[in-house]
């Protein structure tokens, strides 16, 4: 059986590179798909620990699949505020939406 | 009703009227005067229905009729209001109605109402006539209305209230507050045309002047009550025991060695002294002619002086308390030689006078101090009934005097002459153009000069001629006689002057009768004034007496305590009294008769210097003027003003000022400004700089503040895990 560890660290390589998307990414469709990897490296985790720590119970899965749900639901969202923003500045450049500038 | 709820109401209507004019109707002119005159003619009738039935009362004098209400909380006691009907209350009333009514009715005639207003006309000034066209395109002048129609007659209807009040209460208190309310009153009648100087001073004049004289009665009202505890008269003036002990009891500090019912009552006739203008305050009512005519009358007939003379007859059994044998009580004494003193005095002052109304007022004194003096003698019931119908005869020569001005005055409209329409030798000749305003004039003079058996003035003033002589008074009724001497013969003067002969200007040419409202009351007056003396024919009189019964003397002498006998008829007062009024209305037209235009006073060839002191009244104003008016005025001007307020207090405020200056400027500099100021800029200052340079921080990227959140994160990350592993 692979140890829980390779899982873990497969996990945090996951984060990482979510977590560099949505830093580094201009594009708030890349930086949104970041944001999923990120929640999906959470998810790795949380089936991981289930498996390897307390099989018996079905709260780990649980949570893995409401991660899922809200994921979906945040998605739907942050998309249509995108396509607002697109059609109000014709651009979804993460560091050109600054309005909230000083 | 009640009598006693009609008497409570007499008084209320005239200050209904005096409300219901200033607050609501002033600015209608015809629903003012109506409100004023209904007003008078309820109080009137109510005055007249009482008085019919306390005629029908048996023992009515002894058993006056009283009803009172606790009023004022005094802490132990209370002060009542009431009213207190007896004889005396009910002549006074008699003529106080009549007169109030008849004066009344008349303003609406002597302000000319339902003429047109005048183009040149301002409130506070007498009307100064309208121009009118006709339709045939002629202008002309004519009398135009008083532009403060309404406030007139709502404070002759205060005036009115202040009277009936005075007359129905039943204590000294009130009585005080009417006399009060009359003073407020006359102050702002004879001021009506405030914007005349001559009439400004008069009114103050009048107000400072009255008030010595208030000052003494108000001391006087306050001794009779710390000395009896009581205000009412039923208490005090007409309770036996009461009048026995303040008779025997010292005056405080045992002034004059008077005693207390002595001092008492010489107190509360400083009162009359003032009101009713007796020698020396006497100088207020002739200045008081600068107002309407009809305050004239009103304060010379119906209400003010008449209220002073009803006071000292009020409060008689006060001023005789303590004689014995018909020997005067010193305050007795003091009251006949006011009074005769001012009878005289006043009467040859009114010889020299050329103002129409002027001669009244000082006749009005002199007649004042006919009953004064009449009360200092005893002849209560005389002064009594001289009141009443001098009253009468008064008003109505005021009314016709305001009558024969108002003609002049229309003359000088018609003319435009340039002359002063009271001088009576201005005048002459009015006897054709004013007949009616001439035949009740004829009938007052008569009554005023004592002529004899016509009219009332003979038998009033023939009772106190009787009543000086039958007491062996001499030295009062020979100057008393002497002064109904003058008084014939000045009235003997103004009726020549003013309506015989021939007219010696043309206004007096152009003269022509008062309208109806004015002559209709002045005929109601002239019917009273001869009528009223037959109430008070002596019994013993030849010929005529006892045909009427002396109904006044029994009705009024019974109101006092002790009875007073009806003095013994003897000819010589009577001759006395023909004599003086006879001779005297006589020299008076012999003297006048042909006085030409422009020609002096034939009086001042024969008088000479004496007769530029009695022009002068004797310098009296002269002498106030030094003595009173002019230290007065220094005093309030160069001590007060000058000295006192603008160098002693406002110096002291100017220090203190500059020193809190001083302070403040220091604290401003050295303590607000660098301190308190300078952290306070000092926190703003900071923030703001803080805030400049922070905010660069707030560069709206979203990314930039994950890298920060991230960054804090982890720097909290490696912070706890030191603290927590390293701690371990």
């Amino acid at each position: 059986m692979i140890p829980l560890s390779w899982f873990l660290v497969f996990a945090a390589a996951l984060f990482c590179i979510g977590l560099y998307g949505v830093l580094a990414r201009k594009n708030a469709i890349a930086i949104l798909m970041g944001i999923e990897l990120m929640l999906n490296a959470v998810n790795v985790n949380l089936v991981a620990f289930w498996r390897y720590r307390a099989p018996e119970m079905i709260a780990g899965q649980a949570w893995a699949v409401m991660v899922f749900a809200v994921a979906a639901a945040e998605v739907a969202v942050g998309l249509a505020l995108f396509i607002s923003i697109y059609r109000q500045r014709k651009t979804i450049a993460a560091d050109e939406i600054n309005l909230m500038k000083w | 009703m009640s009598l006693e709820s009609i008497i409570w109401l007499i008084p209320v209507p005239p200050l209904l009227a005096f409300f219901g004019i200033l607050l609501l109707t002033f600015r209608n002119r015809g629903i003012s005067h109506w409100t004023a005159i209904t007003a008078a003619v309820l109080s009137w009738a109510a005055s007249l229905y009482v008085l019919w039935q306390v005629l029908e009362i048996e023992h009515f004098a002894e058993h006056p009729i009283t009803d009172s209400i606790p009023w004022l909380p005094t802490g132990v006691t209370w002060l009542n209001i009431g009213i207190y009907f007896d004889t005396l209350t009910a002549v006074t009333l008699f003529f106080v109605a009549w007169t109030i009514l008849a004066i009344f009715v008349y303003s609406i005639g002597y302000h000319n109402y339902g003429q047109p207003e005048g183009e040149h006309d301002k409130p506070g000034l007498p009307p100064h006539g309208a121009t009118v066209t006709d339709a045939h395109g002629h202008t002309k002048k004519v009398m135009s209305i008083e532009p403060m129609y309404a406030r007139f007659f709502a404070l002759i209807g205060l005036f009115a209230f202040g009277m009936y009040l005075l007359v129905v209460t039943d204590n000294l208190l009130i009585l005080f507050v009417g006399w009060e309310i009359m003073g407020l009153c006359s102050y702002l009648l004879i001021g009506f045309w405030y914007s005349k100087i001559s009439a400004r001073d008069a009114m103050i004049k009048a107000f400072m002047t009255t008030r010595v004289g208030d000052v003494f009665m108000l001391l006087g009202i306050a001794y009779l009550y710390s000395a009896t505890g009581s205000l009412t008269y039923q208490d005090t003036i007409y309770n036996p025991e009461v009048l026995a002990q303040l008779a025997s009891a010292p005056a405080v500090w045992g002034i004059f060695g008077l005693s207390a019912a002595g001092l008492i009552g010489l107190l509360l006739f400083f009162g009359t002294i003032g009101k009713s203008a007796q020698w020396p305050l006497h100088v207020w009512l002739p200045d008081a002619m600068e107002g309407p005519t009809p305050v004239s009358a009103m304060i010379h007939a119906a209400t003010m002086v008449s209220a002073g003379i009803y006071l000292i007859i009020r409060i008689f059994p006060l001023l005789s308390a303590g004689m014995e044998h018909g020997h005067l009580t010193p305050t007795m004494i003091v009251v006949a030689f006011i009074g005769t003193f001012t009878a005289l005095f006043a009467a040859t002052i009114a010889v020299a006078q050329k103002d129409i109304k002027r001669v009244l007022a000082y006749s009005t004194i002199s007649q004042l101090g006919f009953m004064v003096a009449a009360v200092g003698i005893g002849a209560y019931v005389a002064a009594a009934f001289h009141l009443v119908t001098h009253a009468f005869f008064k008003a109505l020569l005021f009314l016709d005097s305001g009558s024969v001005i108002h003609g002049v005055e229309h003359g000088v409209m018609y003319t435009d002459e340039h002359i002063d329409p009271q001088d009576m030798f201005n005048m002459g000749g009015l006897r054709k153009k004013m007949p009616i305003t001439f035949w009740t004039f004829l009938i007052g003079g008569l009554a005023l000069s004592g002529f004899p058996l016509v009219v009332a003035g003979f038998w009033s003033k023939d009772e106190i001629f009787a009543d000086a002589f039958a007491h062996r008074y001499w030295a009062v009724f020979i100057a008393l006689a002497i002064a109904a001497f003058l008084t014939a013969f000045y009235t003997g003067r103004q009726i020549t002057l003013t309506f015989l002969g021939k007219a010696r200007t043309r206004a007096a040419e152009h003269a022509h009768e008062s309208s109806w409202v004015m002559t209709v009351p002045l005929i109601v007056l002239a019917f009273f004034t001869i009528s009223v003396g037959w109430a008070g024919i002596p019994a013993d009189f030849p010929l005529i007496g006892g045909l009427i019964p002396n109904w006044f003397h029994e009705f009024v002498g019974s109101s006092l305590l002790e009875h007073p006998e009806a003095v013994e008829f003897s000819f010589v007062p009577l001759l006395t009294s023909l004599i003086v009024a006879l001779g005297g209305l006589t020299l008076g037209y012999l003297v006048y008769r042909k006085v030409e235009v422009d020609e002096p006073d034939p009086l001042a060839k024969v008088l000479g210097p004496v007769y530029t002191l009695l022009e002068n009244k004797y310098y009296f104003d002269e002498l106030y003027s030094y003595i009173f008016v002019r230290p007065a005025k220094w005093v309030s001007v160069s001590f007060s003003y000058y000295f006192l307020d603008r160098k002693v207090i406002d110096g002291l405020l100017h220090v203190v000022g500059m020193f809190v200056g001083i302070v403040g400027s220091f604290l401003r500099n050295y303590i607000d400004k660098p301190l308190v100021n300078g952290l306070g800029d000092f926190v703003g200052e900071s923030t703001k700089k803080i805030g400049i340079q922070s905010r660069l921080i707030q560069s709206g990227r979203v990314q930039q503040y994950m890298i920060v959140g991230l960054a804090t994160l982890a720097a909290f990350v490696v912070l706890i895990y030191y603290l927590v592993v390293g701690a371990r």
